[in-house]
């Protein structure tokens, strides 16, 4: 039924690989206050710091890694809600890295943000159509038929009830309100959207819909995403090209097949490993590999010398504390797949001769069950 | 690819060409959704102690505007001296000489002892006068409430500290003894001591003291308001799309404030008419012959009135205490029908 819809035709035909938004060396440092009786600057919260990313034209470029490393940062400062301590972000050539409302204003409407939680990211006092027709209004946009009849179309374009026009947000489901948030982003014909996290607040059945719609929009909009997530597998469902992040930097970069399958840092395995395994249908597929980091990410106030991730990396040695590793293609690696790490592993993900258990507390466990297996 | 997009948002009735599907049903065919304003609505109506005491509000408000008409129907106004009209009434001291206060068919509520002013009269202009100085200090501190809170909040850094240390500094003082002690420095500002001073410059006086003092409970409460709204995604959504700071603060902030300020408007506005009450009650409000409330209190505790009429008490008391608990349970009704969650 959906299918008979007819949407809207991108703007201008995508082509392909023509770099759509460029980051270099992005970096944001948030102050830390604090000292008595005079409050000064103490430290510096190092959230991003000197990333590069390319996001090519209707291309899904995934972000992930663990809570903290400064996925959503990035995703703030791309679409300008922070201001940027250095670094360049341009968009189609033009430079925004620090450009203000003002002369940010043609192309506001070209990058768009779905939020994470969607029970914060409606404005409980407005209508679902004013909602969605608020950017419109803002920008100035009057589309044919009204604004209503378009946004009576972006709600049919998301999965919902035209008739929901008059509706407010508390009267929907979350993943119904997620919906009206993609509409709010798709109001404007955005070339690029900003999804942070968009399926993490939603339980799990709503995540896989959520996900769909998104890359139906994607596929038929032509609209380049760069997508935040921490889960994996929807990066993975969801995404061409996929960065790895840690501590504030990236780590690895590549395609999907690449990051999934051929990872070369120790962290993209160990990131990999930690994804629970359901291997029931499947007996016969290759074990992987077991990975069990220890402790937790250094505090981004004071992050180690070197390669960041050296404090939790089984390789490290002397000189990861000393040099910082560049972000460079391996040899071995496709076209396009970068890696930053001295002492890269193998590019699979198959099960090693001995697991790599770090964590001090579960490898004793193990131990003591292997201990009584013996003894049986 | 199979979209399996739709199982949300009500299946088959999603109609592509825009008709209404007939086999809806009724219920369904007027999709308005209701407004948190029309819930609250809802939830307040069913509200019986809220309902009541918001018709007893409403009442004394209409004798208040409406104190001209009543009295010219009444055939009397509050500034008629009847001591020296109809000398009859009163006895040497000046008391009426009918019990109860000279309560009598033409005299409904009894004759003023003194000078004789008429008490409906004068009790329907009190009302109209006090609450209509309320209301407008209410109005006052409510804007500058707004203004200054939401600025606060929603500007944060240098604008917000010095906004937080103003009000500190207003609240640090004490407001009765500030009001009492600055209203003659007031009213001198406009007037030279030794004319006569009119009575708009008492009521302007009246008004500015007690704005000053009374706005920073308001601006305190819709700073914390702005400042957590702030930090909701929806105002980010609005950044993203583009929209300048002052849509941003009239559409996205205040739509989401008016709870506050009106909870917080049906508190202030009976404390207002207390304390101006109390000042006219102290001879530094409104002062004879113009009508008001708690002028009308100090006149019954002259001790000419105490001795021989407490009848003259009970109108003003009487009245006086009905609306302001009537005022206080509607506040209390007002922030329940808001705020169903609060228990009490």
């Amino acid at each position: 039924m959906t299918e008979d819809l007819v949407l809207p035709a991108p703007r201008q035909a995508a082509t392909a690989g023509e770099p759509l938004l460029k980051v270099e060396g992005l970096t944001k440092h948030f102050p830390v206050k604090g000292g008595f009786p005079i409050r000064r600057t103490v430290g510096h919260v190092q959230a991003v710091d000197g990333i590069d990313l390319t996001v090519h034209v209707g291309e899904s470029f995934g972000l992930v890694g663990e809570s903290g490393c400064g996925k959503s940062t990035t995703g703030r400062l791309i679409t300008r809600l922070l201001e940027p301590t250095s670094g360049s972000i341009s968009y189609r050539g033009q430079d925004i890295t620090h450009a203000s409302r003002k002369q940010i204003a043609p192309i506001r409407s070209e990058i768009q943000m779905i939020f994470q939680d969607p029970y914060s990211s409606l404005n409980p006092r407005q209508t679902v159509g004013k909602i969605i027709s608020g950017p419109m209004e803002i920008n100035g946009i009057n589309p044919e038929g009204g604004r209503e009849k378009r946004v009576r179309e972006l709600l049919e374009i998301v999965g919902l009830n035209p008739e929901h026009y008059n509706r407010f947000p508390h009267e929907f489901s979350g993943g119904q309100r997620q919906r009206i948030g993609v509409a709010r982003a798709l109001a404007l014909e955005p070339k690029l959207i900003v999804a942070d996290e968009p399926v993490s607040a939603l339980d799990v059945s709503i995540q896989a819909q959520v996900v769909n719609l998104l890359q139906k929009v994607q596929d038929e909009l032509g609209i380049a995403f760069l997508f935040i997530a921490h889960d994996l597998a929807v990066v993975r469902h969801f995404s061409q090209r996929v960065a790895v992040m840690y501590l504030g930097k990236v780590i690895e970069v590549g395609d999907r097949e690449s990051i999934y399958t051929r990872p070369r840092h120790p962290y993209t395995h160990a990131l990999l490993s930690a994804v629970p395994e359901v291997n029931l249908a499947d007996e016969n597929a290759a074990p992987r590999e077991r990975i069990r980091l220890a402790g937790d990410v250094p505090s981004p106030i004071n992050p180690p010398s070197g390669c960041r991730f050296r404090t939790r990396c089984w390789k490290a040695q002397d000189k990861c504390a000393t040099e910082e590793p560049p972000l460079i293609r391996l040899s071995g690696n496709h076209e396009g797949h970068l890696t930053a790490c001295h002492f890269p592993e193998d590019p699979t993900i198959e099960a090693r001769a001995e697991d790599i258990v770090l964590d001090p507390a579960l490898a004793a466990l193990e131990e003591s069950l292997e201990e009584a297996g013996d003894g049986d | 690819m199979t979209s399996p997009i739709d199982i949300e948002g009500g299946g088959s009735s999603v109609v592509v060409d825009g008709e209404p599907e007939p086999k809806t049903k009724p219920e369904d065919e007027k999709l308005i959704g209701r407004s948190p304003g029309q819930l609250m609505w809802i939830r307040f109506k069913r509200d019986r102690t809220g309902v009541i005491s918001a018709y007893v509000v409403i009442f004394f408000f209409l004798i208040g505007l409406l104190a001209p008409l009543i009295a010219k129907l009444y055939g009397k106004t509050p500034y008629t001296v009847y001591a020296d009209e109809r000398p009859e009434l009163f006895d040497s001291a000046g008391v009426p000489v009918q019990p109860n206060g000279g309560i009598s068919g033409e005299f409904w509520f009894g004759l003023e002892p003194g000078n004789g002013y008429d008490v409906f009269t004068k009790l329907l202009y009190g009302i109209r006068n006090s609450l209509g100085i309320s209301l407008a200090v209410t109005l006052a501190t409510v804007l500058t409430g707004i203004v200054l809170g939401v600025a606060a909040g929603y500007l944060g850094g240098k604008t917000d500290y010095v906004i937080s240390r103003v009000i500190d500094f207003l609240l640090a003082i004490p407001s009765q003894l500030f009001f009492i002690a600055s209203m003659p420095v007031v009213v001198s500002l406009f007037v030279s001591p030794r004319d006569e001073t009119p009575v708009y410059v008492r009521v302007v006086a009246l008004i500015s003291v007690m704005w000053v003092l009374g706005w920073m409970s308001l601006a305190r409460i819709l700073r914390g308001t702005a400042l957590a709204l702030r930090e909701r995604e929806f105002i980010e959504a609005a950044k993203v799309s583009g929209a300048p700071p002052g849509r941003i603060i009239r559409k996205e902030i205040l739509p989401n404030v008016v709870t506050p300020i009106l909870v917080q408007a049906t508190y202030m506005l009976p404390n207002f008419v207390t304390a101006e009450a109390g000042l006219s009650f102290l001879g530094v409000g409104l002062v004879e012959p113009t009508p008001d409330w708690g002028q009308m209190f100090s006149k019954a505790a002259t001790e000419l009135v105490m001795q021989n009429d407490i009848t003259y008490m009970f109108f003003p008391g009487i009245s006086m205490i009905v609306f302001i608990v009537a005022f206080n349970l509607l506040g209390d009704s007002v922030r329940d029908a808001f705020d169903p969650k609060t228990a009490r």
